[in-house]
């Protein structure tokens, strides 16, 4: 009987879980106690390059094997090249820590026989990528990684979270982690986006409105007609961001959206496996009367295409809008002082030397097309560069069987094998110190895409207009003829 | 991880909100396949110039910031990447705690898995903190009480496993693997 109560307070009132407490639940191999955290089981473990190397280290020096390898998919994505004779024309790899750092995860990937997604594999792309357009990631799992985007995942209904190095040592010798259960945030978003308002406009106007730390603690859950009308693609743009709110993890139920996409995708279940996981799947979105720690309802109808004007996400204002003025704010100075942006000014207009069109955030197919079709019949305006990276190298073949990459080079940009490139600079993509870019990315930190780099975080429709103009330019001009 | 018990030292300040990962170890500096040594670039574009002299501007470049152990900043410190080479750099060199009125996420998880302490306090004594640089504290484990000049006690939140494993230098790798029988029995029964 005791028991019977602590389990139902635990669980919400009157047994009614919202989705994260089922998957949650699902998949605590021991609960947590006032002492000790949940040892919470891991179904899906993606690795890179840049987030693993120590973690085998341990793994050596404890002469540990990693627990279930067929549970863990690599990739190789933040530090390798993007240029084609590099990937694929035997040019070697002009930064000899990134060429150590790839040789080091073929090594472990082999030694421990973790399938890797190699250099040259036509399914080798950014993690948060690949794992959904091979349907490793799927419904109800826990999904970790060594990145903080890992958020993305969230969008089929999974608990996915940025973990470090050290937990990723964890998960390979033991496929668990041990967790304290985060509280959970609705965000609701009734209504339908306005037309040239994108995913990323929305969830870049959520950070505005919560702050860069006002999901920190907590899980997210998205909600709503606005986001039950999303894409898939576009799910994972709102999920991706949902750590630049501080939340490791957003999520969002699946429903005939996620199944769709999920149906012909080659790692998911096939057959009666396929009708078994949908049975299951069906049952996690949350319970009606389900109640969260925290919630917000976000007005959809008066969202506008976003931009960032200063150097953190929630620094955001509409594309039409002015950069806003604060009093006695010496960390805001500071912030428009490394922009070189002036309080007040409208943010149209700023002239732009970069645009980046990529990411884990905005490299999907659907990104690619809808800056190619705002791009088709237009030349980027002269001294401006622009790049243009596939999420993957699945999207990249995509892209060019309809030949958007066709688009991109004729308005003058360079079209790139994929990976991280430009959002983090790692791998030599870099902005020069000084220089605007506008980027379909997740961060515009000082220095985030190179030393003194200026970054201005938009849709791929915005970068995609402001390209044309050389200046930051609303979409929307362009939509209405 | 040797066991934690007490930090002493003097405060070096950095007064911002929302110090990011990419401040406290830049992404270029990621490309390393160990954890030693990082504490040269803490904080690179921050401590040096373009020509990779040290800004002498910078508050730990200041004579008086050497040998503080524990940083101070404004709120939400260290959101941003998961990267856990952000607290390998503050570790390799020499800051032990880091007190701020929020620290992010996965920053504190890092943090507390390699012997850091994150350390949130309230309002009122993150700012004065912040209007103290070089102010003498102590911090206890045990009590979870950071020790003002003063003498005022501020009790800080550490969840208790965390505190556990600090105080007895616990190795959480080793805790995980000794819970072998639950997590075969959890693989039987669980879903493909």
């Amino acid at each position: 009987m005791a028991q019977s109560i602590a389990a139902s307070a635990a669980s919400g009132v009157g047994n009614v879980k919202t989705m994260f407490q089922k998957v949650w639940e699902q998949h605590e191999v021991v609960a947590e106690t006032p002492d000790t955290p949940a040892v919470l089981y891991i179904d899906r473990h993606l690795i890179h390059e840049v987030t693993t190397p120590q973690a085998f280290t341990v793994l050596h020096e404890r002469g540990l094997k990693v627990r279930r390898p067929e549970r863990t998919l690599a990739t190789i994505d933040h530090s390798s090249p993007t240029r084609t004779d590099q990937i694929f024309g035997g040019v070697p790899i002009t930064i000899e820590s990134a060429a150590t750092q790839i040789a080091q995860l073929q090594r472990n990937c082999a030694e421990f026989g973790i399938e890797l997604f190699d250099l040259k594999s036509d399914q080798r792309g950014i993690v948060h990528i690949i794992g959904p357009e091979s349907g490793f990631t799927l419904p109800g799992q826990t999904i970790v990684c060594g990145d903080s985007h890992t958020s993305t995942h969230g969008a089929f209904g999974a608990l996915a979270f940025g973990i470090g190095t050290t937990e990723v040592g964890h998960v390979l010798a033991t496929q668990c982690l041990l967790q304290r259960r985060p509280r959970t945030f609705a965000i609701n978003v009734p209504g339908a986006l306005p037309p040239g308002v994108t995913a990323k406009d929305l969830i870049l106007s959520i950070i505005g409105e919560i702050g860069i730390g006002g999901g920190t603690g907590y899980v997210l859950e998205y909600r709503g007609a606005a986001i039950r009308s999303l894409s898939m693609e576009e799910r994972m743009t709102v999920c991706n961001m949902s750590i630049e709110a501080g939340a490791r993890a957003g999520m969002i139920a699946p429903d005939d959206t996620t199944y769709n996409y999920l149906k012909t995708r080659p790692r998911a279940p096939k057959a009666d496996a396929w009708e078994r996981a949908l049975a299951h799947w069906r049952t996690l979105p949350g319970d009606p009367g389900a109640t969260f720690d925290r919630e917000i309802t976000i007005d959809s109808g008066r969202l506008e295409p976003m931009i960032t004007y200063g150097t953190n996400p929630g620094m955001v204002v509409a594309v039409s809008g002015n950069i806003p003025q604060r009093r006695n704010d010496p960390v805001f100075d500071k912030a428009l002082a490394y922009m070189g942006l002036t309080a007040g000014a409208p943010i149209g207009g700023q002239p732009v030397n970069v645009v980046f069109i990529g990411s884990c955030t905005n490299g999907r197919l659907s990104d690619l097309r809808s800056a190619a079709q705002l791009l088709r019949g237009h030349h980027i305006a002269r001294g401006v560069r622009a790049l243009v990276v596939p999420g993957s190298q699945q999207v990249k073949k995509a892209a060019e069987a309809e030949g958007l990459d066709r688009i991109f080079i004729d308005a003058g940009a360079e079209w790139r094998e994929s990976g991280c490139s430009m959002c983090l600079g790692m791998n030599g993509d870099t902005v020069d110190s000084g220089e605007y870019s506008i980027s379909t990315s997740n961060r515009n930190f000082e220095g985030r895409q190179g030393p003194g780099a200026r970054t201005l975080l938009a849709s791929p429709m915005t970068a995609a207009a402001s390209a044309v103009r050389g200046r930051v330019t609303d979409p929307r001009e362009f939509l209405n003829g | 991880m040797e066991p934690i018990r007490q930090i002493r030292s003097r405060t070096v300040v950095l007064p911002f909100t929302n110090i990011d990962t990419d401040q406290i170890i830049p992404a270029r500096f990621l490309r390393t396949t160990t954890r030693a040594g990082l504490g040269k670039q803490l904080f690179a574009d921050w401590r040096y110039g373009a020509d990779g002299a040290p800004k002498p501007e910078f508050a730990l470049n200041r004579p008086e910031a050497a040998g503080c152990a524990v940083l101070v900043s404004g709120r939400n410190f260290g959101c941003g990447s998961s990267r856990e080479h952000a607290p390998w750099a503050l570790l390799d060199y020499g800051i032990r705690a880091v007190i701020s009125t929020e620290i992010a996420d996965i920053f504190r998880t890092n943090s507390l898995k390699n012997g850091l302490l994150p350390i949130e306090v309230d309002e009122r004594t993150g700012q004065w903190l912040l209007a103290h640089s070089g102010a003498e504290v102590s911090i206890d484990v045990d009590t979870t009480t950071l020790r003002l000049p003063d003498g005022t006690a501020v009790e800080f939140p550490l969840e208790a496993f965390a505190r556990y494993c600090l105080l007895n230098g616990t190795d959480q790798l080793g805790f995980l693997l000794s819970r072998e029988r639950e997590i075969a029995a959890y693989e039987q029964g669980a879903r493909p």
